[in-house]
């Protein structure tokens, strides 16, 4: 991991891939609604309101991801100093509410048809919403902690602590069996519910989710350092 | 209740969050690495 721990030599790589991870992504994810709206058949009990889960799924996993991703920099920040760690989770924080927003915005879209409501006080629901205002207060405390130009380990800690409600977000459905169906793909076992002319446009949807977010988390990144840089040139300049 | 209105408004919120977020952040980028580069050919 300390290979690439240098800007430059992270910079090398992340050019080159940042429109591959960007264009493979958009025409997977415009293959995927597309099947998904047209192709992909009606579910027996929700009829064609299940077409929203091509997109709510990929943005609730995206919104889970993208905290693992914060805790995962986080870690390596305070424990290894890796210098573009804090860069990375500073990156991943906005996306990652953008897909927050948009799983609670969709799921609550789903529900209506689906549950007769656009919310209830559901243990998924809620803990995704508590994920929301996690990703507002790691953005707010970085903006913050950036202006006063500290070392970011307060900001790293927020973003170990909040990976507790990863795994109440999981296993909410278990724990609180109330609205929200229980795990119908579970990666661990291997196994799925889904039949597969619905579960082929699912997959394809949540890649070209995850290569898109890629590529915005890398502009995101190539942005901080490029502005590092002209703020490290332009004292250099003034001294 | 026909399903429809809420499906597009689903696909419509998620493509237009995802487009404004890419393009935000390529205008950003683009404009701090040309900032970057200006500043690498002054004196």
């Amino acid at each position: 991991m300390h290979v690439y721990a240098n800007p430059a030599r992270f910079l090398k790589i992340a050019r080159p891939l940042t429109p591959w991870l960007g264009w493979i992504g958009a025409v997977l994810i415009a293959a995927a609604l597309i099947d998904g709206l047209t192709l992909a058949p009606p579910e027996r009990l929700q009829g064609e309101s299940v077409r929203i889960l091509y997109v709510h799924v990929p943005a609730a996993w995206l919104a889970m991801a993208g905290w693992s991703g914060i805790a995962a920099a986080s870690l390596a920040q305070l424990v290894w100093r890796h210098p573009l760690a804090a860069v990375a989770a500073r990156a991943i924080a906005v996306p990652g509410a953008l897909f927050t927003a948009i799983c609670l915005a969709t799921g609550s879209l789903w529900g209506r048809p689906t549950w007769g409501t656009y919310w209830e006080w559901d243990g998924r629901m809620t803990s995704m919403l508590v994920l929301l205002f996690l990703y507002a207060g790691f953005i707010a405390l970085a903006g913050a902690e950036k202006e006063r130009s500290g070392e970011g380990r307060i900001i790293a800690i927020y973003g170990l602590v909040g990976a507790i409600n990863l795994p109440i977000i999981h296993y909410s459905v278990l724990w609180w069996r109330t609205l929200h169906q229980g795990e119908s793909i579970s990666f661990l076992r291997g196994t799925s519910t889904i039949d597969s002319a619905m579960l082929w446009p699912l997959l394809a949807s949540a890649l070209g989710f995850s290569l898109l977010f890629g590529a915005i988390v890398l502009m995101r990144m190539r942005t901080e350092l490029a502005r590092t840089k002209v703020e490290a040139r332009l004292r250099r300049m003034a001294a | 209740m026909n399903p429809w209105p809420f499906v597009v408004a689903a696909y419509a919120l998620a493509i237009a969050g995802t487009l404004g977020l890419t393009a935000w952040s390529f205008v950003a980028m683009r404009r701090a690495e040309r900032a970057a580069e200006g500043l690498k050919d002054r004196p």
